[in-house]
């Protein structure tokens, strides 16, 4: 009697551990992995000649004029690339994300360099929140000036950074396309930083560009480019199989 | 004690003198045709100046040596009739003496200012912005476009806010970070400001002529050396102040031509 009942006891116990088990599992929530290799690449071209890109003197910063010597810089309106990509363009998913795709922050911190007296990038894409660096490579000294649109959720900010002074870690609190940034020192300075929900991919010099971890879906690509403007087209991005998607820009 | 603090002043006020007396300090040379006329009444003022502090001083200093130590009780011997007339003497010399150095100065002011810049003169605009000058030349044919405030776009090197489709004139200006001009040509330099009040000053051109927002300004200069000169700004502007400046290049007339035709091929 008394070692049947223990074996009872023992039964009853393992099958509450089992439903208890059963429940916890049942509650957790599974995040779907990013299905690998489910990126979208493609290429920005630019139909027709790019505007004329007007050569910049920094004879005013003679650091920065040695610098550029022997390769003038122009403005960065408009770099078209080697066999007519255009470059700086930033792509992203505008429509179509889910929640939690939507939300996710990437985890890099990119660098924000001033460096020849030039913004390295001269265009960086950003998440809501996601840290970047500003750094100056330079032995003069910088005023970095971000201009988000008044009243908007991002809010301005102007600071000096001298030749050697501590990384500036900053972050923006909502999307915005696109944020200018100039140097209040050195006028001819100019960037953009394009703060976009979801993950974003910035073309290179041929035009090239890849937009990583994109879950199974349909969405709205958009495309910017700082004065061309921009252009979207829908996508459909399968499991495990990468899309792609092409834009063209027309010369204004 | 009052002996020593007469010493003292007599000491100080001799030893400031001497680095201007033995010309330690001199000023970059001129290179101007007007400069003299400035450097003539500087000097004129520093003279006369000096010689009234070095006075001044010294008279203290016999003041304070022939009345220190007095006994108590000493009688105190007055100026006759008062300070009144003492005081009174004082301003008409000092006012005599800043009417002088003004009747004196009005000539080269004058002829700075108030002549009129020959029909030749070269004229070149002068734009003063946060934080950095920048020149507009003409062209070949000698006009100047309007500007357009709103049309101003830095990330697109469109300094003035000039439309090149739509006005003609604006088509063959010039623009450059840097000022070139050629020697011994008169240059006819018209200043505005984008923003806030700035200066203008280059110490070997002896010129320092402030911009006022809203205000077209102008003078006129020949410069007689050829070198490479700094452009500053005297008038605080900013966070970034310290570092407003641009070049003045002195050349020589072909240099200048080649210099301001490559320019041309940069817009």
């Amino acid at each position: 009697m008394k070692k049947q009942a223990w074996y009872r006891g023992l039964a009853i116990f393992s099958a509450a551990l089992t439903l208890i088990f059963v429940f916890v599992m049942s509650q957790r929530e599974v995040k779907a992995a990013p299905a690998s290799g489910a990126g979208i690449t493609g290429t920005i071209k630019l139909e027709g000649t790019a505007p004329h890109q007007r050569p910049i003197d920094m004879s005013k910063e003679p650091a920065c004029a040695a610098v550029h010597k022997a390769n003038p810089v122009t403005t960065e309106n408009v770099v078209a690339g080697s066999g007519g990509g255009l470059k700086n363009v930033v792509v992203y998913i505008s429509e179509g994300l889910s929640g939690s795709a939507e939300n996710e922050v990437a985890s890099s911190k990119p660098i924000w360099d001033q460096k020849g007296c030039q913004y390295i990038p001269h265009v960086m894409g950003l998440n809501p929140n996601q840290h970047f660096e500003v750094t100056n490579s330079d032995p003069t000294s910088h005023n970095i000036h971000p201009m988000p649109k008044p009243g908007g959720p991002n809010h301005e900010w102007n600071k000096s950074q001298p030749s050697g002074a501590p990384p500036i870690d900053n972050t923006w609190q909502a999307p915005e396309v696109a944020i200018h940034v100039k140097c209040n020192i050195h006028p001819w300075m100019s960037g953009y930083m394009v703060v976009v929900k979801g993950p974003y991919g910035v073309s290179d010099d041929s035009g090239s560009f890849k937009i990583e971890n994109v879950p199974p879906g349909s969405y709205t690509l958009t495309a910017w480019q700082e004065t061309l403007g921009t252009q979207t087209q829908k996508i459909t991005v399968a499991a495990g199989k990468p899309a792609t998607a092409d834009f063209t820009f027309k010369a204004k | 004690m009052g002996k020593l603090l007469a010493v003292t002043l007599v000491v100080i006020a001799i030893a400031s003198a001497v680095p201007i007396v033995a010309h330690i300090w001199v000023p970059p040379a001129d290179i101007s045709t007007h400069g003299y006329q400035i450097d003539e009444q500087l000097s004129d003022t520093m003279v006369e100046a000096g010689i009234c502090f070095l006075a001044a001083q010294i008279v203290l200093g016999v003041f304070i040596w022939m009345f220190s130590g007095r006994k108590p009780g000493a009688r105190v011997r007055t100026f006759p009739g008062g300070a009144k007339g003492l005081v009174g003497a004082a301003f008409v010399l000092v006012g005599l003496e800043v009417l002088i150095l003004g009747a004196f100065g009005k000539k080269a002011w004058a002829t700075i200012y108030f002549t009129p810049p020959a029909a030749d003169a070269l004229p070149v605009q002068v734009q003063a912005g946060q934080f950095a000058f920048y020149f507009r030349y003409p062209g070949p044919d000698g006009k100047f476009g309007p500007l357009h405030p709103d049309k101003i776009n830095e990330a697109n090197q469109n300094i003035f806010g000039l439309d090149v489709d739509a006005d003609k004139d604006s088509k063959d200006d010039i623009v450059t970070a840097e000022m070139g001009v050629p020697i011994n040509k008169e240059i006819h330099l018209l200043m505005h400001a984008k923003d806030v009040g700035h200066s203008f000053y280059v110490r070997e051109l002896r010129i320092q002529q402030d911009f006022v927002p809203g205000l077209d300004l102008s003078l006129h200069f020949t410069a007689t050396n050829v070198g490479r000169y700094e452009i500053v700004c005297t008038q605080l502007c900013g966070l970034g102040h310290y570092n407003m400046k641009a070049y003045l290049n002195v050349m020589s007339q072909p240099d200048y031509d080649a210099w301001i035709k490559q320019q041309a091929t940069m817009q």
